[in-house]
């Protein structure tokens, strides 16, 4: 039985990257008709623009280049491509998660779970959305709580990933309970009750696509 | 669903080829930075010891914002995606651009996007020694409870508040004056407006939201955002009613006040249609001893083709009314 790689490369993290731009792409129909229930109906189509700016911006990217290097392309690629709401929360990102990243040469469950935990607190610090508010912070937080228990427990790199991906995902459903607080479906009030944020549901497919390429990747 | 009907080549494309019509059009009055091509500047506007008034927002509501770039108004736009507020390198280069020296203040809508890519961008221009006001406009009553205005989103009154911020920096006051004139036009601007059907991105070309063949929505937002209630479709005259109310309680206009009037398409209903709702405005305005000191009746902020209007009142001082008469010179939009 083969098992799955306990320490990814750059070169492997460039391929999650793609990997999770193509999701997006997939899956871009999904999220703008979420949002289009709460929303202005754009969240699929930015999206898939940033991540298509990102795979195009890291295609050209050395072989030998950082973490840290990869992410901060994957920022400006993606920060200038869509601006929006989602830009400068994805760019802060990228760049607080490549930042926790400085030095690495490889990536195993420790500092991947310390890469989305700063990747989530720059969501947090650049959007200001507190849990509950119904953003894509309420994917997030799940997420990393839910990553950092699978890693206290011994939990292999694609389990911890895993275990970020169904943090997000009850994050996501638990979404539709709320009513929103922030981003325009905040002007809706009640109404936005009974509806999931599309910011969560990307934040699912995002963390979902890791734990999958993870999984897809043996020794 | 059929998917709606539009004249585009590529949705991909849709901002450059629009921009390339804009220039190719109004090269006399606008330009494209090489810098960025997101950047739309006045040719004729930007001038040392001048305030720099820099626009901008997502695309879809032509208008608005690049229309009204030019000398008397504002001296750049930084150009969005649909629906989407543009990303700081577009908002700094044209900051660079216009800065004469006595800083450069932000005008915009007030959505989350908008503020977070625009402070990113002041932020930066701060570290290259540029001085960076901003005013958010928050003119849009029917989004958030009078005392919490500042939470408002800013649809229409743009309109009016990006016009006499642009008259008083192309007289030359001085920033903090600029700044000043901007926050009373902000303050004493109030919209209220209603949807009867929606818009479509061209990247997904379905509508935006459901509605009812015989309904309307209060409150809609200028992105197609649902509003704040539903209801049967009335007479225009019961529609308009139920906005100039809104509007006359926060306002607090009564006789002997003047306003400004705008009646504002979202993009698909008929001038005809606008025509009649001012009106009944006006009737209601003469009724109340409250003067019109100048109306704009058409499509000022748009939401793509979105069916619906908005009513803008700007309760004038003489300061403000100097500023509205003001003339300018821009793409769309002239003042003799």
């Amino acid at each position: 039985m083969t098992e799955t790689i306990q320490q990814i490369t750059p070169a492997q993290f460039v391929a999650l990257f793609n990997r999770i731009g193509e999701a997006i792409e997939a899956e871009k129909g999904w999220l703008s008709d979420l949002d289009g229930v709460i929303g202005d109906g754009d969240h699929g189509v930015t999206m898939a623009i940033g991540w298509t700016a990102v795979r195009e911006a890291l295609a050209g990217i050395g072989a030998d280049k950082s973490f840290t290097d990869i992410c901060n392309t994957a920022a400006k690629a993606f920060l200038n491509a869509v601006g929006a709401s989602a830009g400068p929360l994805y760019a802060t990102a990228f760049m607080r998660g490549g930042a926790a990243l400085k030095g690495r040469e490889t990536l195993d469950a420790a500092t991947m779970v310390a890469f989305i935990e700063a990747a989530a607190q720059g969501i947090v610090d650049r959007g200001k959305a507190e849990p509950g508010d119904k953003t894509m912070v309420d994917a997030w937080m799940p997420a990393v709580a839910a990553a950092k228990a699978a890693l206290a427990d011994g939990k292999s790199l694609a389990d911890c990933l895993q275990a970020a991906a169904s943090g997000a995902e009850s994050g996501m459903k638990a979404t539709a309970d709320m009513t929103a607080k922030k981003g325009r479906s905040s002007k809706l009030g009640e109404r936005s009750l009974g509806h999931m944020d599309p910011g969560a549901a990307s934040t699912f497919i995002t963390l979902r696509t890791m734990a999958q390429g993870v999984a897809a990747l043996t020794n | 669903m059929a998917k709606t009907k539009k004249l585009i080549n590529d949705a991909n494309n849709i901002i450059t080829e629009m921009l390339d019509g804009v220039i190719g059009a109004h090269g006399d009055i606008l330009r494209r930075l090489d810098s960025n091509p997101r950047s739309i500047v006045a040719v004729d506007g930007p001038r040392d010891g001048k305030v720099g008034i820099l626009i901008g927002g997502g695309s879809g509501h032509e208008p608005a914002f690049l229309g009204y770039v030019g000398k008397g108004l504002a001296d750049a736009a930084a150009v969005g995606n649909v629906f989407a507020s543009p990303a700081p390198d577009p908002i700094i280069e044209a900051t660079k651009a216009i800065d004469g020296g006595a800083g450069v203040v932000y005008l915009y809508g007030n959505y989350a996007g908008d503020v977070m890519n625009f402070d990113m961008a002041a932020e930066m221009c701060a570290m290259e020694d540029i001085t960076v006001r901003t005013v958010l406009v928050t003119d849009d009553v029917a989004s958030a409870p009078a005392d919490k205005w500042k939470e408002r989103r800013g649809v229409a009154g743009d309109f009016f508040v990006f016009k006499v911020a642009g008259a008083a920096a192309d007289q030359m006051l001085d920033l903090d004056a600029v700044v000043a004139v901007a926050e009373k036009a902000n303050r004493a601007t109030y919209t209220m407006g209603v949807a009867l059907g929606p818009c479509s991105l061209p990247h997904t070309l379905k509508p935006n939201f459901e509605i009812g063949e015989d309904e309307m929505e209060i409150g809609m937002g200028i992105h197609g955002e649902p509003g704040v209630a539903r209801g049967k479709l009335q007479s225009a005259d019961a529609v308009t009613d139920s906005l100039v109310d809104g509007i006359l309680a926060e306002a607090k206009a009564g006789a002997g006040d003047e306003v400004a009037l705008l009646v504002n398409g979202l993009g698909s209903t008929s001038l005809m249609e606008l025509y009649v709702v001012h009106r009944r405005v006006k009737q209601r305005l003469d009724e109340a001893g409250i003067k019109i000191h100048r109306s704009f009746v058409g499509n000022y902020v748009t939401s793509l083709e979105m069916a619906g209007m908005s009513v803008t009142l700007m309760k004038l001082d003489a300061d403000l009314k100097k500023h509205l008469d003001h003339p300018c010179r821009c793409a769309m939009f002239q003042v003799a």
